[in-house]
């Protein structure tokens, strides 16, 4: 399907996501679950696997997955963070999903994805990345002979509740992905408090954990940078659906609140600021889907894309939700209004897998360093023309 | 609807239209002549009217095969005929003659057209003019001034609109109208830019007449057959190129890979950020693109428009920030009287520096698209009005 074309099919699965999420997920949850341990709904998690089907619309049917696109993916998590939906998106769908498809096929990846897919069991994605890259040079984890794991992953975000870990280790034969059962023997997991509640993550220390090998130093590289790719463009999604709903409520906002006689919204000082930031999140949403067809259908450079993906989406996700409360003014600052879940929302996604200027950066070293100074413009030297 | 036998049909009277009349061998307008005697000139129009009567989205088909052979870009040699003239005769001229009698030499450029709706008094404010039409047996008499009016000292035809009357409130007293600029009280004087050019005019009318068949639309609704007019304009100005790295950014990046000597940290991520805007606007083009099909243009073209002449500016400013002492320099301010409406954007980086202050002026102000995205767009409420009385009793100054 052409870029940026949706199908029906696709319309009501958003509908139904969306559905799904009034009735289960949204602000009323999330304030339950950011206070609970885990700070997921296990029932609702599972519900989300079995039921919806949305965690691994584009994993293979022969994987126990629906067969779909990353396309559908992306709509289904669109919808999820304009819910601010709870649960372990970003290790379990956004990574380790990913990179299970992306590796060949095994006892292992047979074992792991279809518990993953229909919400059985969830996971964690215990690579450190450089600013959404991976560094095969600087793994703080190796592999023994007999494949067991020691040393520690900082900050791994749901790792404190998940079930299955999986780890880049540099081992005998060189860098390999590997598969740890988090209850198993000599992991040793602290979880750690976060800004955003509803985004846990935890620092995990493995001591001679027994691991089983998943992607080898043949295609670890590969897996691993698919997968934080894909991670990459699907974040750039959830920032969309969750500004979006930003942009929305204040919207509705400045239409109904009174000052001065008016609706704020008539104010131009207000209404300036929405339309920059209507302007943000159309360009978001275009920068993030075009990493996601790029990643579908191959039309572009995959590590281009989903740099321009992050550095716009995390950008505009930032800048809505900091002038999201400054429209709300007062309410906005309370612990009771909705808007500060979003605000440390944005924050944390726009650190993770690389800020807005670290993938800036990345877009300079691929389109200025080496772009062409051939159709270079006249500069007037002060000589009458 | 959009089908397989139209498109065929388009294609094959292109190429038709090539075969015979070489567009290398033959006068432009007498290829243009072709095309519109084809039916291609805008393939959605009636037939008789230069069009087929088949989708709008067609065009491209025929353009392809047209532009391809080697033939010119008509919205490039009458860009207020085709742009905003052609749409609005289409829609609002009185009848089928005179729409045939100004579209025929419209399309093929020996009727260039105008059109004449800021002056010095209305400007963001369009709805606020005073050039005046009043009614006398026949025609109307208009009496006024007018400005920024390109091609106004080389066009046949212009595109006016007038208060017809001053009793009722602004934007419902408005006329529009064809007028002569051949005519008796119809005086033109170019008018410089802060760049050195002449691109634009004033237009001085005393006592000019319009017979009243020249009118479009209704009697006091020329303000709804303006918006057909501005819409056409507003989608021109934010249509952009859909190749990755096109456009102003180009002129951006080829100076920096030209000039290693110039480069710091701080001007290379000024530019990926502009780099990155302009993606990202170009993006947005081609999926309201895919949106929108074959629709006509709507309220997000304002978002292309806006976007475009801010990044314009940015663009051209970062340009002189990079080049420093040497963006201070120029190539002499030469007086030219025979306005060549492209001549800023083909001079130097300098000149086109001064020219893009304009950009987030012309075809409405950056401020008046926020206002636009704010109010049709998001739906927010409109500002409070100092100027819902008759027109005459609006305090002006």
């Amino acid at each position: 399907v052409a870029e940026f074309s949706f199908t029906d099919e696709q319309a009501q699965l958003r509908s139904a996501v969306r559905k799904f999420c009034a009735d289960n997920c949204g602000e009323e949850a999330a304030r339950r679950l950011m206070e609970s341990d885990p700070s997921f709904d296990r029932t609702v998690w599972g519900r989300l696997g079995a039921e919806l089907g949305v965690l691994g619309l584009s994993v293979p049917e022969d994987d126990g997955g629906a067969g779909g696109t990353l396309v559908d993916q992306a709509i289904a998590v669109e919808e999820l963070g304009a819910a601010l939906a709870c649960g372990p998106l970003f290790g379990t769908a956004f990574l380790a999903i990913p990179a299970l498809v992306a590796a060949s096929a095994g006892p292992v990846r047979t074992e792991l994805l279809p518990n993953l897919v229909e919400g059985r069991r969830t996971a964690a994605f215990a690579v450190a990345d450089r600013a959404g890259a991976f560094d095969p040079a600087a793994l703080p984890v190796t592999a023994s002979d007999s494949g067991a794991l020691t040393g520690a992953v900082e900050r791994v975000v749901d790792g404190g509740a998940a079930d299955d870990l999986l780890v880049a280790a540099t081992g005998p034969d060189g860098v390999a992905l590997y598969a740890v059962d988090a209850a198993g023997p000599g992991v040793e997991r602290n979880s750690l408090a976060t800004l955003d509640l509803t985004r846990p993550q935890a620092s995990i220390r493995f001591t001679d954990a027994p691991a089983r090998p998943l992607a080898g130093p043949d295609e670890a590289d590969r897996v691993i940078t698919h997968a934080f790719q894909v991670g990459s463009a699907l974040l750039a999604v959830e920032q969309v659906g969750a500004a979006q709903h930003l942009l929305d409520l204040a919207v509705g906002y400045a239409k109904t609140r009174m000052q001065f006689g008016r609706p704020i919204g008539s104010f131009q000082a207000l209404k300036h600021k929405l339309a920059d930031m209507l302007v943000d999140i159309e360009h978001a949403r275009s920068s993030a889907y075009h990493a996601v067809w790029a990643l579908t259908d191959g039309s572009d450079d995959p590590a281009l894309a989903a740099s321009i993906a992050q550095a716009v989406s995390s950008a505009a996700f930032t800048r809505i939700a900091r002038d999201t409360i400054q429209v709300l003014g007062g309410i906005g600052f309370t612990w009771e209004h909705q808007a500060h879940l979003y605000f440390k929302r944005a924050s944390t996604d726009a650190a993770l897998l690389g800020s807005a200027e670290q993938h800036r950066s990345r877009v300079a070293e691929l389109v200025l360093d080496n772009a062409s100074a051939d159709r270079a413009p006249w500069v007037a030297t002060g000589a009458p023309a | 609807m959009c089908t397989v036998a139209d498109s065929d049909r388009v294609a094959e009277l292109a190429r038709q239209v090539v075969a015979e009349h070489d567009p290398r061998n033959v006068p432009i307008p007498d290829y243009l002549g072709a095309c519109y005697d084809a039916g291609l000139s805008w393939v959605h129009f009636p037939e008789g009217q230069g069009g087929l009567g088949v989708s709008r989205g067609l065009q491209a088909v025929a353009d392809r095969i047209l532009q391809g052979a080697g033939g010119p870009v008509p919205l490039g040699l009458n860009p207020m005929g085709y742009g905003m003239a052609a749409p609005t005769i289409r829609e609002h001229a009185q009848d089928d003659d005179l729409k045939r009698s100004w579209l025929r030499p419209l399309a093929t450029t020996e009727d260039l057209w105008c059109q004449l709706f800021s002056e010095p008094g209305a400007g963001s404010d369009l709805a606020g003019l005073a050039t005046s039409a009043v009614r006398d047996g026949d025609d109307w008499v208009i009496n006024g001034q007018k400005v920024w009016t390109s091609l106004a000292h080389r066009a046949r035809w212009g595109l006016l609109l007038a208060r017809t009357n001053p009793d009722l409130p602004k934007h419902k007293g408005l006329t529009y109208f064809v007028i002569d600029m051949h005519g008796p009280g119809v005086e033109t004087r170019p008018l410089r830019q802060l760049t050195g050019q002449a691109e634009f005019n004033e237009v001085y009318f005393t006592d000019a007449r319009i017979p009243d068949a020249h009118r479009l639309g209704a009697i006091g609704n020329g303000w709804g057959v303006a918006m057909t007019t501005l819409m056409n304009e507003r989608s021109a100005l934010g249509g952009s190129g859909s190749r990755r790295g096109a456009g102003t950014i180009s002129d951006a990046v080829s100076l920096w890979a030209a000039r290693p000597d110039l480069h710091t940290p701080v001007l290379r991520d000024r530019l990926t950020q502009l780099w990155l805007r302009s993606e990202a606007q170009r993006l947005t083009s081609e999926r309201s693109r895919a949106a929108a099909g074959v629709g006509g243009p709507g309220p997000e073209a304002s978002i292309g428009k806006m976007v475009g002449a801010e990044l314009n500016q940015h663009i051209y400013e970062w340009c002189m920030d990079l080049l420093g002492a040497e963006g201070i320099l120029y190539h002499g301010y030469a007086k030219k009287m025979d306005p060549d409406s492209e001549g800023d954007w083909r001079g130097p980086i300098q000149q086109r520096f001064l020219r893009s202050r304009a950009n987030t002026i012309e075809g409405g102000t950056s401020e008046v698209m926020r206002n636009i995205l704010g109010e049709r767009v998001l739906g927010l409420p409109g500002d409070l009005r100092a100027d819902t009385m008759a027109w005459k009793e609006i305090p002006r100054g």
